[in-house]
């Protein structure tokens, strides 16, 4: 038989004195001071290297010519990706649409646009003009012609790269957004359409909305691949920030300085896109109880620095 | 002429070569309740959504309120509907599913003035006050704000059911709306239940609660193999049914 009462034992304490010590992670904090002092070094390494010309790097970095290709850089970073999204989008709509002509043409379009270079659809796009002289609206094989223009007054360059940029991405953000679609729980377009709601403000209302979770971690990675991509326009000469850095270093011949100009810019810039990146992922994460992720950088240093803190947290996020 | 609210004739229904209905008769009259019972795979569940064409009827005729559901009838040829009409005659049939369904991103109130606002077009002012007095009827007025993940299953269902009144539907379709609830929170919802039918709302009801539908239903229908087995007065068939299927059924779920 179990007895109720505890043994007269100096060693046990009553149970609300006993406190909870948190398994301690040694390792992590000297795998944490390694990892630092290797870093330092090739810091350390890299500042006192000649070969890298600093003060060229220095001299450049914020000159008038890095920013206007900046600049560009960054319109058609969000031009491409609001293009790619919207046609995307439509693309995806079309590819689960139940109507076999819309299937198969936007299955086309992705298999195209999908199987064929990046770089050769920039330079197709940029040297259409040699393909076709005009481009012209009219009705075919007669000659009524309600429009005509020359292509290379219509191609920019500038105008190339954003469709040569925004049409690719369409196939991939198709792709992503038809993934986002379906994995939204049919019962929601059931109960949507038991409301009296058409397909398509369903579409709007209801799937769009929950697949958002869902699509934008992989188009963050998009808009980061886009951002870098951008630099492949340079081939037509559509004056981003990598073709002003080709051009310089064309004429100075500081290839290696220039080259961690441009990185240290797209470094910035990728890094200033987690910022909406995170803020839309709040956004859509709404209803779902797990819409804040804290990194484990953070569990970490919450852990050291204020264990109090963290437990009042967790409780609050537990009543939540 | 007195237009009975739901009325089927020979109703057939196959997935591919499996065949659920296999020639469903029902009518329910208007403020009647009408409880679907039967095993599993009876087919209950899908006579209920073609109902409101979530499944679409392969043969017989199905009327709501005297309009065929999904077709238009010329001569002997019924045209399938464009999705537009179907939408429209969708929008007063009220629908509560089993798993809720409730939209997750939007909070309790915002899940009932969705399709006010956005079908019927009413003012967000209007179906504002509108969504707050349903909630409120079904003892939820101090969860509007809530996301659905924050409420308890029960909750959700009563959301679902106020979600489904606020287009003042003339006809109720509820597909087991208890079966994926904690045991404790049944009771919440049935009280719904009872409610609505004695404010005299046309319910069919798909269930498992022999109690509920010996208590509230008018009619109720017993249905094994895509087939109704028996139809009648409650008190008889869920007391002493006269088919042998309804009385093995009956004593497995008791």
């Amino acid at each position: 038989m179990t007895t109720t009462t505890a043994p007269a034992d100096i060693d046990r304490p009553a149970p609300e004195q006993l406190t909870i010590v948190p398994l301690r992670h040694y390792g992590r904090w000297i795998a944490a001071l390694a990892a630092i002092a290797a870093l330092m070094g090739v810091a350390g390494s890299l500042a006192k290297n000649d070969n890298l010309h600093w003060e060229i790097i220095g001299h450049f970095l914020f000159a008038d010519l890095i920013f206007s290709g900046l600049v560009t850089t960054l319109w058609l970073t969000a031009a491409s990706m609001a293009l790619g999204l919207a046609l995307g989008t439509l693309i995806a709509v079309m590819r689960l649409s139940s109507n076999p002509v819309l299937y198969g043409m936007s299955s086309l379009f992705v298999w195209f646009f999908r199987g064929t270079p990046l770089l050769v659809q920039i330079i197709f796009w940029g040297y259409a003009a040699a393909l076709y002289k005009y481009v012209m609206i009219g009705i075919p094989f007669t000659d009524i012609t309600f429009f005509q223009i020359e292509t290379n007054s219509l191609l920019t360059p500038a105008v190339a790269a954003l469709l040569a940029l925004g049409l690719n991405e369409a196939a991939y953000a198709s792709e992503i957004v038809r993934a986002g679609i379906q994995s939204v729980d049919t019962g929601q377009t059931e109960a949507a359409h038991s409301l009296g709601m058409q397909p398509a403000l369903t579409m709007r209302r209801i799937v769009l909305p929950q697949a958002m979770r869902v699509i934008i971690p992989p188009m963050g990675n998009e808009t980061i691949n886009m951002l870098k991509m951008t630099a492949l326009v340079s081939i037509i000469s559509a004056h981003d920030l990598m073709s002003n850095i080709q051009a310089v270093y064309a004429q100075n011949y500081q290839v290696i300085p220039m080259l961690v100009v441009a990185s240290l810019w797209y470094l910035a810039l990728v890094t200033l896109l987690s910022v909406p990146q995170a803020w839309l992922e709040r956004r859509y994460g709404r209803g779902t109880g797990r819409s804040g992720h804290v990194s484990p950088l953070r569990r970490m240093f919450a852990g050291a620095l204020s264990r109090p803190a963290r437990a009042k947290k967790d409780t609050k996020e537990a009543v939540r | 002429m007195n237009v009975p609210m739901v009325h089927a004739e020979g109703v057939r229904k196959h997935f591919g070569k499996l065949e659920v209905l296999k020639g469903i008769d029902l009518t329910v009259e208007r403020g009647q309740v009408c409880c679907l019972l039967g095993p599993s795979g009876s087919g209950k569940s899908t006579f209920l959504r073609c109902i409101n064409h979530l499944d679409r009827v392969d043969g017989g005729k199905l009327a709501v309120d005297g309009d065929l559901v999904g077709y238009r009838q010329s001569g002997p040829r019924l045209h399938e509907l464009r999705e537009r009409e179907v939408a429209a005659r969708r929008r007063d049939i009220g629908m509560v599913f089993q798993r809720f369904n409730l939209f997750p991103h939007m909070t309790a109130l915002e899940n009932v003035m969705e399709a006010p606002v956005n079908v019927l077009g009413l003012p967000r002012t209007q179906a504002k006050d509108d969504a707050h007095e349903l909630l409120a009827r079904v003892g939820l007025g101090d969860r509007a704000g809530h996301y659905p993940a924050q409420l308890s299953g029960g909750q959700q269902q009563r959301v679902a059911i106020a979600r489904a009144l606020a287009m003042k539907p003339k006809l109720m379709l509820f597909d087991e709306p208890t079966s994926a609830l904690d045991p404790e929170l049944v009771g919440d919802v049935l009280d719904v239940m009872r409610r609505l039918a004695a404010d005299g709302m046309t319910m069919v009801v798909v269930t498992h609660e022999i109690g509920f539908a010996r208590e509230v239903a008018d009619t109720a229908v017993f249905m094994d193999d895509g087939v109704v087995v028996e139809a009648g007065d409650p008190r008889h068939v869920l007391v002493d049914p006269g088919h042998e299927r309804t009385r093995a059924f009956l004593s497995k779920v008791l």
